[in-house]
């Protein structure tokens, strides 16, 4: 349990109720999680403080995803750029990534992860990236060029419509909604 | 659309390699190349819907202020006119504190802003007030209230979803399982406790129908009564029945064979069809038909089953039929929907990489293979075709193998059985047991043989597992079926004319229901004795020899996979057993519950210890869907023997409810015959051929309906697909030629 002595306060919670996909156990648990992520002196204002990138990563769900650095960066809102995460932040991810999220929210978000140079497409490299990520990092578990290519080549001609070579947002969402798995592996619960 | 929506992007854009490059990239963001291409539709919405979803460079560079406002302004995807359903605020793809200021400018554009000030901030902002505001306007004293109620209502329903996410059985062990291995094999479980509920309402259904009554009546609670007419125009020779209960003493063994064969006392409890002979009960005054009540309460629980199973097939029915790809999953959905963000343990992440990895090289190798497999000479095809049925052949062979043998281990089983005088214990139990030594032995190598023969046929790999499993559930579930035949050929068997004027075997079989009834309960205790048994004495031995003992052979022999093909099919051989012998034996569904509910347990241990997750994985999504398909072909299954006992064969008139009918469907006309003669005629009417022919012909003309709606909707969807590829072409096009023109003068 550790020295939480701050307890969010019922219009906090209600509030957030309204404006996630948690539930109110849900919430009272991730506040619990993210206050165990600071050191004891800022847990009173956990509703306030920020957690560094590196301690949001020793957390379990995130700790073996190959793109806990893509999710930190895209729900960080840190002005400075150091993808650190307020409450607020972390109460996103959850949300988003929660089983009554709807699809077209994940998918969005989703898109915002995979979109590695963040140019609001997904174009060759990104989804060069993506397949490393997938596949794992370490020279002999990556594909070869050829079938990387190959790879590349199969996914765009299903994705692509406009055959610009890129995937942008409304495609992407048109390939995920017909894609059975989606909704289920997008999701992580506390 | 997509390349134009991209122009303002900071780092530039790129067309297709089609054609020219017009536009240099990494263009800075300030000058778009041609101002007019800002003026279009498609881009100005575009615009909007990215503003909405808050692309990371608007999100860090707005200034806080007016985030919340050009968030409304994109509030909602169409901006032309039309009502603007106004979305919850959470389903904006938006941070927290976005959201906030969101909802905030809803509900004051809503309540203190006039129309005008509404329109410039924006049309979303407008339309949403319009809306609000034509509501509000008609509402009546009734609307208001059910405005209330139904908001009321939706707090309710979500507060209850909570608290039965609370009751939900095994949630945590669940969503652990799910955290370690991923979905696919935690699918398995979910469908274990899916099976665990169902026979537990199965056996609610047939304990309040069936069993409680008896027993009520039986010991006059609630003075009831219950009445036992002797059968008429019976030869007395046929009712003849004295099940041995095993009074006075006897050794102690002689309890433990028949708690595992059902034989002994356990023959004359109310688990057996023979203790329920009774033909009505009285509760008071009420006259309760227990025949009736018997067979109703079994078509109930068939149908039960059958609806539950097509409800729950239903979502995963759907997206298979929507998918339109050929053969496995497209590699979008390998892609982008591949890596199981549930995962938490750093080694189930390793092994998911590794698994990630093969599936999509197979999935190469495979289209790879099919590009050759197009190429093949006709000298090829003959040779590969002539294999294939040669090896068909082969597997007939193998399954007439195992029907035969299985036949003739119930005939000999039947035969040596019936000999009392044996007292041999253990010879007498494996005797019992034969027919289900043997059905697991054949269960056992049926499917090490298919697998090896299907490396000869030469399909692509996605094919090969179909075509395994199928054959594996075609033997599981055609050995049930061969026992039951061989059963019933034993029991209708009639060589003296006494015999044929019972209609079955009254010597051997007096109650021949019972019978069956033992022999189910057999195969359910077997099953379950060899579960437990194989996990007790194969995987902890060899998970210990694998840690413990470090020579080759056995290191490279390595820990079990987690086959869940395998363990499915086990479990759904084991619920068509439930689901036969449940007619026969009204209290096995409780067995069957418990039964499950152990092997869920066992199963978890197993996995977590002794086991590696497979390195070729099965989707959760075909998976679910695959397990519902080949339950409901369990159950299907089901239901031949069933009928077959019901309507064809005769009723034993020594025990059981149905003594006074011929067989045990002639109850149903028996009562039909007691209804008013108007009822009476209408039921006649439904189950003649005037009504069902014309029935039958709708039924196919509406199925033919439905066929050909979804082949066009097919087609239409790939007509505005190829409508959509030559607009984007046409509109490069134009730009090109205006860009030019306008460059030149």
């Amino acid at each position: 349990m550790g020295g939480s002595g701050s307890v969010l306060p019922r219009a906090e919670l209600s509030e957030y109720q309204e404006l996630t996909f948690l539930s109110k156990q849900e919430i009272l648990l991730a506040y619990k999680r993210f206050s165990e992520l600071l050191p004891k002196e800022e847990r009173r204002d956990a509703r306030t403080a920020r957690v560094p990138k590196g301690r949001i990563l020793t957390l379990p769900e995130l700790r073996a995803n190959p793109f806990q650095h893509r999710i930190c960066r895209v729900f960080s809102t840190s002005d400075s750029g150091d993808d650190s995460m307020s409450f607020e932040d972390f109460l996103d991810m959850l949300s988003v990534f929660s089983d009554s999220a709807t699809s077209d929210v994940k998918s969005h978000y989703a898109f915002r992860i995979f979109d590695f140079d963040d140019d609001g497409t997904l174009d060759r490299k990104d989804l060069e990236k993506l397949v490393n990520c997938l596949t794992g990092q370490g020279e002999e578990s990556r594909l070869s060029n050829a079938e990387m290519e190959q790879l590349i080549q199969n996914i765009l001609e299903e994705s692509d419509i406009d055959k610009d070579g890129t995937i942008n947002l409304s495609e992407f969402q048109h390939v995920v909604s017909r894609s059975p798995d989606f909704v289920s592996s997008f999701k992580i619960v506390l | 659309m997509s390349g134009l929506g991209a122009v303002a992007e900071p780092s530039g854009w790129r067309l297709g390699n089609r054609s020219s490059e017009v536009f240099l990239p990494e263009e800075p963001r300030a000058a778009a190349p041609a101002g007019f291409l800002q003026e279009l539709p498609s881009y100005q919405s575009a615009l909007r819907r990215r503003a909405a979803g808050g692309g990371t460079q608007e999100r860090r560079a707005a200034p806080q202020g007016s985030a919340g406002l050009r968030a409304a302004e994109a509030g909602g995807p169409e901006q032309e006119g039309g009502e603007l359903p106004a979305r919850p605020a959470r389903e904006y793809p938006l941070t927290i504190a976005e959201k906030r200021r969101l909802s905030t400018f809803f509900s004051w554009v809503l309540n203190c802003c006039p129309s005008s000030v509404a329109s410039e901030a924006g049309t979303a902002a407008a339309a949403y007030k319009d809306c609000q505001q034509a509501d509000i306007k008609h509402l009546s004293g009734w609307k208001q209230w059910k405005r209330t109620s139904s908001k009321s209502l939706k707090k309710v329903l979500s507060e209850v979803k909570e608290l039965s996410s609370y009751l939900k059985l095994w949630r945590h062990d669940i969503h652990s399982i799910e955290g370690k291995f991923g979905t696919g094999i935690q699918s398995y479980f979910s469908f274990l406790r899916f099976l665990v509920l169902l026979n537990f309402i199965i056996f609610i259904v047939m304990f309040s129908f069936v069993t409680l009554p008896s027993i009520i009546s039986k010991y006059g609670i609630f003075n009831s009564s219950f009445a036992k007419i002797p059968p008429k125009n019976i030869e007395p020779h046929c009712t003849v029945y004295k099940p041995n209960g095993n009074k006075g003493l006897v050794y102690f063994y002689t309890y433990l064979k028949d708690l595992l064969s059902g034989t002994g006392f356990l023959e004359v409890t109310s688990l057996f069809y023979g203790y329920y002979t009774i033909d009505a009960a009285w509760f008071s005054v009420l006259r309760y038909n227990l025949p009736l009540a018997y067979l109703l309460a079994t078509f109930a629980y068939l149908a039960l089953s059958l609806l539950w199973i097509i409800i729950r097939s239903v979502e995963g029915f759907k997206q298979n039929l929507v998918h339109d790809e050929d053969q496995f999953q497209s590699y979008c959905n390998k892609v982008f929907a591949g890596w199981d963000f549930c995962i938490t343990d750093p080694n189930a992440a390793q092994l998911k990489h590794r698994s990630l990895q093969y599936e999509l090289q197979t999935d190469l190798e495979e289209e790879r293979l099919k590009r050759k497999i197009a190429d093949r000479t006709m000298k090829e095809k003959l040779r590969i075709y002539s294999l294939r049925i040669f090896i068909n052949i082969i597997v007939i062979a193998v399954l007439s193998g195992c029907f035969y043998s299985i036949y003739r281990a119930t005939v000999f089983s039947q035969e040596n059985s019936s000999d009392v005088g044996n007292t041999n214990f253990q010879a007498n139990l494996l005797v019992q047991y034969l027919p289900s030594i043997v059905i697991t032995l054949a269960n056992f190598i049926a499917p090490q043989i298919f697998s090896i023969l299907i490396g000869f046929e030469d399909y692509s790999p996605a094919f090969e597992i179909r075509l395994t499993l199928m054959r594996c559930v075609f033997v599981r579930l055609a050995n049930i079926g061969v026992l039951l035949f061989s059963l019933w050929s034993h029991i209708s068997y009639c060589a003296t004319d006494k015999c044929k004027a019972c209609g079955y075997n009254y010597e051997l079989y007096p109650c021949w229901e019972s019978e069956v009834g033992q022999e189910m309960y057999k195969l359910m205790i077997f099953d379950f004795i060899i579960i437990l048994g194989v996990t007790l004495f194969v995987d902890f031995p060899r998970k210990l020899l694998v840690t413990h003992c470090s020579c080759k052979p056995i290191q490279w022999c390595g820990l079990q996979e987690f086959g869940i093909s395998d363990n499915v099919l086990e479990i759904i051989y084991g619920q068509t057993i439930c689901w036969i012998g449940t007619f026969f034996s009204p209290l096995l569904p409780a067995i069957a519950t418990v039964k499950y509910f152990i092997i869920f347990y066992i199963k978890k241990i197993s996995l977590i210890h002794t086991r590696k997750p497979a390195a070729k994985p099965i989707r959760a999504s075909s998976s679910n869907f695959f397990f519902l398909v080949v339950l409901l072909i369990g159950l299907v299954l089901a239901f031949i023997p069933l009928g077959i006992s019901i309507a064809h064969i005769p009723s034993s008139k020594a025990c059981g409810p149905f003594r006074s009918f011929n067989t045990s469907w002639a109850v149903v006309p028996d009562t039909i015959n007691g209804l008013p003669t108007g009822l009476q005629q209408v039921l006649y009417g439904i189950a003649s051929e005037a009504f069902a022919v014309p029935f039958f012909m709708v039924i196919c003309l509406v199925m033919f309906y439905f066929v050909a709606l979804a082949g066009a909707h097919k087609r239409v969807v790939e007509q505005l697909r190829e409508q959509l590829v030559l607009e984007s072409r046409d509109k490069l096009f134009l730009i090109r030629k205006i860009t030019e023109a306008q460059s030149h003068p």
